[in-house]
């Protein structure tokens, strides 16, 4: 059964219609890639997921249930985390508070409630070695290179169980061989039977780890199929227009 | 009780240490010795000294008590200063809130009324400009320089207004009380602003360092829009770190109101500079996400030892900015020396 089933959704602003009509279904352990030019819809639709946007029209159901988003932090609460472009990451703290971001812990200290540094660091210690990331809690953000990075926001997501992850290129400015690192990472989630959505322009990476592929085109959805039975070039036409639809 | 301290004692020793090991991958010595706090300490400590042997008059205990107490006024706005500029932002006003807050006890002590109706009118004061200087920042995107610089001039103006620009010097029914507060000494002959101070440094460190609010304002420093996106309040945490900075400032106000015994229009005037400036030398880095408290404190009074030493060795006191100057100049130029080593 699908995790997240998206009907007839659409968003325009003013007249821009951003998202015409598009339908997809996230499966749990799956890998959806989603590809197109600039300007295409992706992150609009993304957007809609995270709750950053709610949908002019169209119904999302999760897990069979209706969902409307007001705010991101209701998707968060519903499991559904998203990996900024940016990584929304503070450089002056240290990985484990960065990955605590916003749900710091904290513990009685007499009267007071204190962040709970020990059980924190410890936490983010864990999750980064299930992550088979090198990253140490400790560290300042600061000295990481592109992809420990990716390792503390991706760390984020894995606090409370979510179910769906969004990624926005994570693999957008990072080397070669951090890019491997971040594809890793993507399976990881993959395993624990977590829905990966990754927005990406880099064919490669698709191709690499997604098991299937989503390609949109000014605002609507003109491809949606397993990975093995399509390939680059389709893909590249696909996006460049040069193949209608499939 | 006893033992919870001794174990968050001992969890904190462990934290601090654990933190500078691993930032640094070196020893902790080496950590300690990247500190700019630490090197401004070490001033203080070598120009203490020195004037020991260099005058007669520096090591007196009178000399001490009040370089001590002239260094509170500084530092404790410097700590509210501290938390604006970590947070990223700015305050100009603080100098012209301390004045208005001064007047707003005086004049409300001056018709009659008791020190705690005087105090809590003077710290209600500085809460309503800190508020509308933060909602202008948060809430309606105006920059911080700009909307302080205004609050600059309405509030040294309102305490003209309010009291016709006179010099206050008596403050009714409850004078003696103020002047006690302000002026005495009441636990082992220890100044009682210099308390005060002690006081409120703890309280910021621990807000710093052991609170959600700190966490908030260092990330909010650093990055606002990775703040915005990771659920962080920023908007309301901003307008409260400028309510905290204007706080400061009144209660620094009423210390020194209490201290002088009156309180004239052009109190406080050009304070700003000198907050702004014993926080940088601090540590606290004007590009926001770096400070701390104990910084606050060691730059201010590294300030103090400053105009005080150039007094006692009977240097003209027109040498005094030039002094200053160079000190804020000497610590950021550190700071930029360690990170230019760094990016190599």
């Amino acid at each position: 059964m699908a995790v997240l089933e998206l009907t007839n959704i659409s968003k325009h602003f003013g007249a821009i219609q951003a998202v015409n009509d598009v339908s997809l279904s996230l499966e749990a352990g799956q890998v959806v890639g989603l590809m197109g030019d600039n300007g295409a819809g992706k992150s609009t639709l993304v957007k809609m997921i995270a709750g950053n946007f709610r949908p002019s029209h169209g119904t999302m159901y999760l897990n069979g249930v209706e969902l409307v988003l007001h705010r991101p932090v209701e998707a968060r609460q519903h499991g559904i985390e998203i990996v900024h472009q940016d990584l929304a990451l503070c450089n002056n703290l240290t990985a484990a508070a960065n990955v605590f971001l916003g749900r710091e812990m904290c513990r009685a200290f007499g009267p007071l409630r204190v962040l709970d540094y020990r059980t924190m660091y410890r936490r983010a210690g864990e999750i980064f070695r299930e992550l088979k990331s090198e990253t140490r809690s400790r560290d300042l953000v600061k000295q990481m290179s592109g992809g420990q990075r990716q390792a503390v926001a991706i760390a984020r997501t894995m606090l409370s169980e979510a179910t769906i992850v969004l990624m926005d290129e994570p693999t957008a400015a990072i080397s070669v061989r951090q890019v491997a690192e971040v594809l890793n990472l993507i399976r990881h989630l993959r395993d624990r039977g977590i829905a990966v959505v990754l927005i990406s322009h880099r064919m490669p990476d698709v191709f690499t780890v997604a098991d299937r592929v989503i390609v949109m085109r000014r605002g609507r959805k003109v491809a949606d199929k397993h990975i093995a039975t399509s390939s680059p070039e389709e893909v590249t036409g696909l996006i460049t227009g040069a193949i209608e639809q499939v | 009780m006893i033992e919870t301290a001794r174990r968050y004692w001992d969890e904190t020793m462990t934290i601090i240490l654990d933190q500078t090991i691993a930032q640094k991958q070196q020893n902790w010595l080496t950590a300690i010795l990247g500190r700019q706090t630490f090197w401004v300490l070490i001033a203080v400590v070598l120009a203490c000294i020195f004037l020991s042997f260099a005058t007669d008059s520096f090591a007196t205990a009178k000399n001490l008590y009040n370089i001590t107490r002239n260094v509170t006024f500084i530092a404790i706005v410097a700590l509210g200063m501290t938390l604006v500029i970590i947070s990223g932002g700015i305050d100009l006003s603080v100098g012209s809130v301390l004045c208005l807050c001064s007047m707003v006890l005086a004049v409300v002590m001056h018709a009659g009324y008791s020190i705690e109706v005087g105090i809590a009118a003077s710290i209600s004061t500085a809460l309503l400009i800190g508020a509308f200087n933060g909602i202008l920042i948060a809430y309606l995107g105006f920059p911080p320089f700009v909307v302080t610089l205004g609050m600059l001039s309405i509030a040294r103006s309102l305490a003209m207004v309010a009291s016709n620009n006179t010099v206050v010097y008596q403050f009714g029914p409850d004078h003696d009380k103020l002047l006690a507060l302000g002026g005495g000494a009441w636990l082992l002959g220890i100044a009682n602003p210099v308390l005060y101070m002690i006081v409120l440094a703890l309280l910021t460190g621990y807000l710093l360092r052991w609170t959600r609010f700190g966490r908030y304002v260092f990330a909010i420093g650093d990055n606002e829009h990775a703040a915005t996106l990771t659920g962080i309040p920023v908007r309301k945490i901003k307008v409260a770190v400028y309510m905290i900075s204007a706080l400061s400032a009144g209660i620094a106000g009423i210390i020194q109101t209490g201290w002088l015994g009156a309180v004239t229009t052009n109190i406080g005037a050009g304070m700003e500079l000198q907050v702004i400036a014993a926080a940088v030398i601090g540590g606290a880095n004007l590009a926001g996400g770096v400070g701390t408290a104990s910084g606050a404190l060691i730059g201010a009074a590294l300030i103090e030892v400053i105009r005080n030493s150039l007094g006692l060795l009977g240097i003209n006191a027109f040498w005094q900015g030039t002094f200053i100057g160079g000190a804020i100049v000497l610590a950021v130029l550190f700071d930029r020396i360690r990170n230019f080593r760094h990016s190599e």
